[in-house]
Formats: C-alpha cells, sequence, structure tokens
C-alpha cells in the first residue's frame, strides 16, 4: 500500500475517544470481590424476591464451579491475560436520593454525562420517537416516555423495576432463552448482574417509538454486567436500541452482559447496537472486554427477530447475537458491521438455529481491519431434522486497511435435513490503490477517500440501522455522512 | 497553461518515459498517440499523480507552477482532471453522493460556496443531458455494473461537473461503439472553451475524426518522435506507427 495512505489510515486510526471522559460522582461501590456474599448483597439492595435469589446462587454456584474447573471459554481467536474474578468490583451504582418522583430529581451531574454522551434526558430536549432508559455503571438512572408507553400497556423501564412491578413476566422469561448454565460468561452475568432494561409488548401493538438504552461504564475497577430482557407478544413489534461508552482507563473493564429476546406469533422485534467501549489506547492498554451473551428466540409461528451491529469499540468484543427459529416460518437476521484497529480483537458472528418448518434466515457481516486488528467472523447455521424448507443465506466480507491487520472467518454448516438451502458466500479485499487514486483525482482527500469507501462496504448493513442511529454509526467509522441524495 | 520539460518516469523500477517536451497552450486541444506500450498512460498518471508512478527527472508546471510538488487531490482541486482509461467501481457508494462530494471539494477550494443536494441535482441533469447518461445511474454505486460506455460517459459527466483547466481524456474511445463514441465526443466538444486545454491521448485516429486536434504528438519508445497539425494524424492511420518508430524526434 502507497505511503500516503498509510498516512491517512494512521490519522483515521488515531482519532481521539471522544466519551473518555469521567463523572466526578460519588458513588456506592461495594469491595472487589465475589462470593455468596456479594450476590446476597447485590440481591437485597434491589429488594428481589426470593426465588431470583436462588437463581442467583445457582448460578453463581455454576460459575464458581466453571472457574475452578478452568472451563473459561478458550477457543474464540482472541488473546488477553487471565482475568482475576476476585479483583473486580461486581456494584456501583452514583449516590443519589433514594426514590426519584419524576426525571427533574436526577442528579444534575448524571444528566449533564448524557447530555455529553448525546442524549438528552431532560423533558424539555427529549428526543422524540425514542425512549430512553440511562443505565449508569449498575443502575438505571432514567427512563424516559413510560407514562406514554404505558398507555398501550407496554412496558418500558429498568430490569429491577421490572422485577418489583411485574415479577411473573420476568420469572416466565428470565433465563428461559439464556439459562444461568449456558456458558461462562452467562453464568457469571446471571450471578450478579445488577441492572438493565426489560420490555415488554402486548398483543397486537406496535410500539410508537424506539426503546433504547444507553449503557455507560464509569466507576474505576467495576465490571458492567446488566441483563436485558425484551417479550414481544403474539402481533406485537418493537425496535429497540443500544449504546455503549465508558471512560479511558489503562487497566481492562469487563463487560458481561446477556441479552435475551421472545418473540411469539407473529411478533417483531428488531435490534440494533452501536457499541463503542473505550477500545484501549495505540499500544493496546486499556480498553473493555465486552464478552457478551445475545440470543432471540423466535417461539411463536411467523416471528421474526433481526439483529443489527455496530462494533467499534472494546478491546475485546466476543460476541454472536443468535436466533433460535422455533416457530413454523419465523425469520432470524443479523447484519453486523465490526471495525477493529490498533490492537482491537473481535471475534463475533452469530448462530442461527433452524428448529421449525419453513425457517428462514440471513446473515450479513462486514468486517473492517485497520492497524493490527485482528478480526474473526464465527457463524454457525444448523438446520434441524424437522426444519423442512429451512433456507439460509450468508455473506461475511472482510476489508483490510493496511497489511499489519488480520480477517478471519470460520463458518459452521450442520444440516440435517434434506430440504434445506443454506448458502455461504465470503469475500476478503483490501482498499485498492487504484479507488483510492480515483477518488483522489476527482479532489477527495485520502482521508475521506478511505471513509467513503468503507462507508460503502458498510452500506448494506447501515441502511438496516434505525434513522438516528445510522447517522451515529457513520460518524463511528469516521465518516462523512451520506447526504439526502443517492 | 502546460508545460513539461525532458520528463523522465518509471513504474515499478522500469523507465517508461525517456524525456518528453511539451507545452499545452489554454484552448488548444493536443491528441498523442502512440502505439502500446508508448507511455501514452503514464504520461497522463505522471500529470494526474499516480503514487505508483516516479518522476526520475525533469520538471512540469502547470501555469507556471511546480505541478509535481502536489499531491493528486490537490492537482484535481487546482483544475487537473483525469478521464480514467479504466473507471474505477466503488461499490456501495453512489454516483450521485460521489460526485457531489467531488464538486463540493473542488469548489471549496475555489472560494465558492458547495451546492446542497438539490442544487447538485439540478446541475447534474443539465449536464447529464450532454452525454444522453440515464438518471438513473446517478443512484447506482459508482460504476458498478455499468456498461463500457457508460462508464466512459460517466467521465465526461464528471468533467462536465468538475469544470477543469486542463483535462486529460486516457482512451476515452477504448471499448466503445460507434454510437458511444460520438455522444462522448460531442461531450468532450461542448466542454472546449478557449480557457480550456485538453490532451487526447489515443490508439487510434477514429476518435480524431469527432475531437479534432489542434496539436497532434506521436509517443514512442517513452519519446515524442513527431508532432504536427491534425494531418499527422491521418498520416498516421495510412503508414502505420512502423513509419514514425524509427524516425527522428520532432520534438517541439
Amino acid at each position: 500500500m502507497a505511503e500516503a495512505t498509510d498516512v491517512a489510515l494512521e490519522r483515521l486510526r488515531t482519532r481521539e475517544y471522544e466519551y473518555g471522559f469521567v463523572t466526578p460522582i460519588e458513588s456506592d461501590s461495594i469491595p472487589p470481590g465475589l462470593d455468596e456474599a456479594v450476590v446476597r448483597l447485590i440481591s437485597a439492595k434491589k429488594q428481589e424476591p426470593a426465588w431470583l435469589l436462588e437463581w442467583r446462587l445457582r448460578a453463581l454456584r455454576r460459575f464458581l464451579a466453571m472457574l475452578a474447573e478452568g472451563t473459561e471459554p478458550t477457543w474464540a481467536n482472541v488473546r488477553y491475560p487471565k482475568i482475576d474474578y476476585q479483583k473486580i468490583i461486581y456494584y456501583s451504582a452514583p449516590k443519589q436520593r433514594k426514590t426519584l418522583g419524576s426525571l427533574d430529581e436526577v442528579d444534575p451531574e448524571l444528566l449533564r454525562t448524557y447530555e455529553k454522551l448525546g442524549i438528552s434526558l431532560a423533558e424539555q430536549k427529549r428526543l422524540a420517537g425514542v425512549a430512553v432508559d440511562a443505565v449508569f455503571d449498575s443502575v438505571s438512572v432514567a427512563t424516559t416516555f413510560k407514562e406514554e408507553l404505558e398507555k398501550q400497556g407496554i412496558i418500558f423501564c429498568s430490569f429491577s423495576e421490572a422485577v418489583q412491578r411485574c415479577p411473573k413476566l420476568v420469572r416466565e422469561y428470565l433465563g428461559s432463552v439464556v439459562p444461568y448454565s449456558d456458558n461462562f460468561f452467562a453464568a457469571l452475568n446471571s450471578a450478579v448482574f445488577s441492572d438493565g432494561s426489560f420490555a415488554y409488548i402486548p398483543k397486537g401493538v406496535r410500539c410508537p417509538m424506539e426503546l433504547s438504552t444507553y449503557f455507560r461504564i464509569n466507576a474505576a475497577g467495576t465490571g458492567q454486567f446488566e441483563r436485558t430482557l425484551i417479550v414481544a407478544d403474539e402481533r406485537a413489534s418493537v425496535s429497540y436500541l443500544e449504546g455503549c461508552t465508558a471512560p479511558k482507563r489503562d487497566e481492562h473493564q469487563l463487560h458481561a452482559a446477556v441479552v435475551e429476546l421472545v418473540a411469539l406469533d407473529d411478533a417483531t422485534i428488531k435490534y440494533s447496537t452501536v457499541q463503542n467501549w473505550y477500545p484501549g489506547d495505540k499500544e493496546g492498554r486499556g480498553g473493555i472486554y465486552n464478552f457478551v451473551t445475545k440470543r432471540g428466540a423466535c417461539r411463536g409461528r411467523r416471528s421474526k427477530i433481526s439483529w443489527t451491529q455496530v462494533e467499534t469499540g472494546s478491546a475485546i468484543t466476543w460476541k454472536y447475537p443468535s436466533c433460535i427459529l422455533q416457530g413454523d416460518e419465523s425469520v432470524g437476521e443479523f447484519y453486523s458491521v465490526a471495525l477493529t484497529n490498533n490492537h482491537q480483537q473481535a471475534d463475533t458472528g452469530t448462530k442461527m438455529i433452524h428448529l421449525g418448518r419453513g425457517t428462514r434466515s440471513t446473515i450479513v457481516s462486514k468486517g473492517i481491519s485497520a492497524g493490527q486488528g485482528q478480526q474473526s467472523y464465527r457463524g454457525l447455521v444448523r438446520i434441524g431434522p424437522k426444519a423442512h424448507g429451512a433456507r439460509n443465506f450468508s455473506r461475511c466480507d472482510s476489508l483490510l486497511l493496511g497489511d499489519r491487520c488480520g480477517a478471519h472467518t470460520f463458518p459452521y454448516l450442520e444440516v440435517k435435513n434434506p430440504t434445506a438451502t443454506v448458502e455461504h458466500e465470503a469475500t476478503t479485499s483490501k482498499i485498492g490503490d487504484d479507488q483510492l487514486f480515483y477518488c483522489r483525482q476527482r479532489g477527495l482527500s485520502e482521508e475521506d477517500a478511505v471513509s467513503m469507501i468503507v462507508n460503502g462496504f458498510c452500506k448494506e448493513v447501515f441502511r438496516e440501522l434505525p434513522m438516528e442511529f445510522a447517522v451515529e454509526a457513520q460518524n463511528l467509522l469516521g465518516l462523512s455522512l451520506e447526504g439526502a441524495v443517492g | 497553461m502546460l508545460e513539461i520539460r525532458d520528463l523522465h518516469a518509471s513504474a515499478g523500477g522500469v523507465p517508461i518515459l525517456k524525456g518528453i517536451d511539451l507545452v499545452v497552450r489554454a484552448g488548444e486541444v493536443h491528441a498523442v498517440m502512440g502505439p502500446n506500450a508508448s507511455g501514452k498512460s503514464t504520461l497522463s498518471n505522471v500529470l494526474a499523480g499516480r503514487p505508483s508512478v516516479e518522476v526520475t527527472r525533469g520538471q512540469v508546471l502547470f501555469e507556471g507552477r511546480d505541478l509535481l510538488a502536489l499531491p493528486p487531490e490537490e492537482r484535481a482541486r487546482e483544475g487537473i482532471f483525469l478521464a480514467f482509461q479504466y473507471p474505477v467501481e466503488i461499490p456501495g457508494v453512489s454516483n450521485a453522493y460521489f460526485l457531489k462530494a467531488a464538486l463540493n471539494a473542488v469548489r471549496r477550494h475555489r472560494g465558492e460556496a458547495e451546492l446542497d443536494a438539490i442544487e447538485f441535482l439540478s446541475l447534474a441533469r443539465e449536464k447529464m443531458k450532454l452525454v444522453e447518461m440515464d438518471e438513473k445511474l446517478m443512484s447506482r454505486s459508482i460504476n458498478e455494473g455499468f456498461s463500457g460506455g457508460e462508464k466512459k460517459r460517466n467521465e465526461i459527466l464528471q468533467m462536465a461537473l468538475l469544470e477543469p483547466r486542463l483535462a486529460i481524456l486516457d482512451e476515452t474511445d477504448s471499448g466503445l461503439d460507434i454510437d458511444a463514441l460520438r455522444i462522448v465526443a460531442g461531450g468532450v466538444n461542448a466542454l472546449r472553451g478557449p480557457a480550456r486545454a485538453m490532451i487526447v491521448i489515443t490508439h487510434y485516429q477514429r476518435l480524431l475524426d469527432y475531437i479534432v486536434p489542434d496539436r497532434v504528438h506521436v509517443l514512442s519508445g517513452g519519446r515524442i518522435v513527431r508532432s504536427g497539425g491534425k494531418e499527422l494524424a491521418l498520416e498516421l492511420e495510412k503508414k502505420g506507427y512502423g513509419w514514425v518508430e524509427a524516425g527522428p524526434a520532432e520534438a517541439r
């Protein structure tokens, strides 16, 4: 690659992380370490019912057993020093008044934090058409538009609140898609999860606005373990977005979330993520370990779950948003853009488990590697013996910027039904000198040219994102926004 | 406008241009002809600043300034336009978006206001008539799935939008049938003017029936071996390149 290209890439690579500030706020943190007392403490802080505490304790025992057996997963194509799980703070919450009558009572420092992140929680300046749940370290600090949504029977609140308000729903669905015993990090999350978002869309209701959660890690030395559960009842539909940022720190911080989605007959859930956790510095110091389990169950006939993710942050990303296609003719989709830069590593992809008849799935994965970034696409398509006429289409494209990065593809196909159709396409390309020269000859700077080409590469995924997020995603990749034309 | 002095250049370490001297004045159209591998495309690449071509000796002045000191995007903004022999495809980037970004980059440089989407589209529509281009091509990805003729028309459309001072057409006729050739040449002729110079690079005389040059230069072995008026192209057509390859340089 030409020398000038390297300079432009270097500039793109070394752009400052904009959200690296720390909010000066007093927090209520428990000492580092993990044992039964910690789990009991978290559960007590949240005044949880006995069944939930029991569930957490079972998860903890499972986790500690796995830890003792040394069964922390090592199959992913990522490298990091062993995590000392006894050195992590499992609960940290900003100190504020006990109960909040309205958003106006939220600590102004917290409101300012979200303003800085571009998320306005204040009544007068809210983003129209988007309800936001703001999660700060271990707790939800505010949820907007709650009352408006309630008028239609939609429940959208923090997970802790849901446990109090609708324990039956939580009990019915919690762990029903991702059991606590599912994997190492899911077990950890199930034991110590502190908050997250909960949404329930009742029968026949189309949620009138985007639901979103903005996750922010602030306190040092803490891990964030949130749990999100979204249930769309028969004929319901909802679009949900999540965004994430964290301060710049030299040490790594662990984020191990679990997301469960349930779609009943004819229900649709669209789940979009723009993940921008602190990626670490140029030398690979600091950054978030983003070890996340996300799974959706298409339980009902003709139900649909669509995952769209833009993963630009985190030192390490380990994440496979998946769909279990149980209902006949249910549909699963996965659209992903992942960017790894400097020393970032990502092992990401999806699992599409076809169980019902006539189930369909689509996978479009776009990986961009720059600097010394390493990226792996790992995807499983499994067609069960009863999934007559199931179809899958997968496309994995990798784009390399520079010659020190890597792209890897690990597709797994398991087809147990002869009537199924499975297609897999994969490409790897480098930004061509010819493409760059063509753009520059038309007067575009090399940096703009790189952005434009990368943007074009990701277009199929970006167009799946809700409008506000599509803009954010493009900016995130350091790209100029494609205007109204074209 | 353009003055090339004793230009030597290599690509991949292989010397290609071995002493080119050429003066192009505003309003003139120069044809550069020559057999394959004579250095025609290298000449256009040197002028446009392709990074893979290395200038080893000589000087190029554009409006009195040292052109070789400028990166390609600066040259483009200063008014040098290269119509590519093989226009590049860029998947996922719409033609309209690309052209608008390019036009605004050039306009910013000239101190002109940027065009918004609506202003751009109406200007683009007007220019598209010049090359009889289908409007649908504006919303497609740059050159992706375009026919050979559509790609070349797209190049001329870009030239019409960017209004360069010096346009270099690198084998714009290659791969065109006679109808497409007529349309492309019509577009080029419409852009001729007293303030604009053009260098038309071609292998065949055929294009010069439509774009009539003021001067014709024959390139062979990295040197201009003969220069003359438009009749030189006809003579060349009759006698073939073998006729000049042996002949002495007649630089101007």
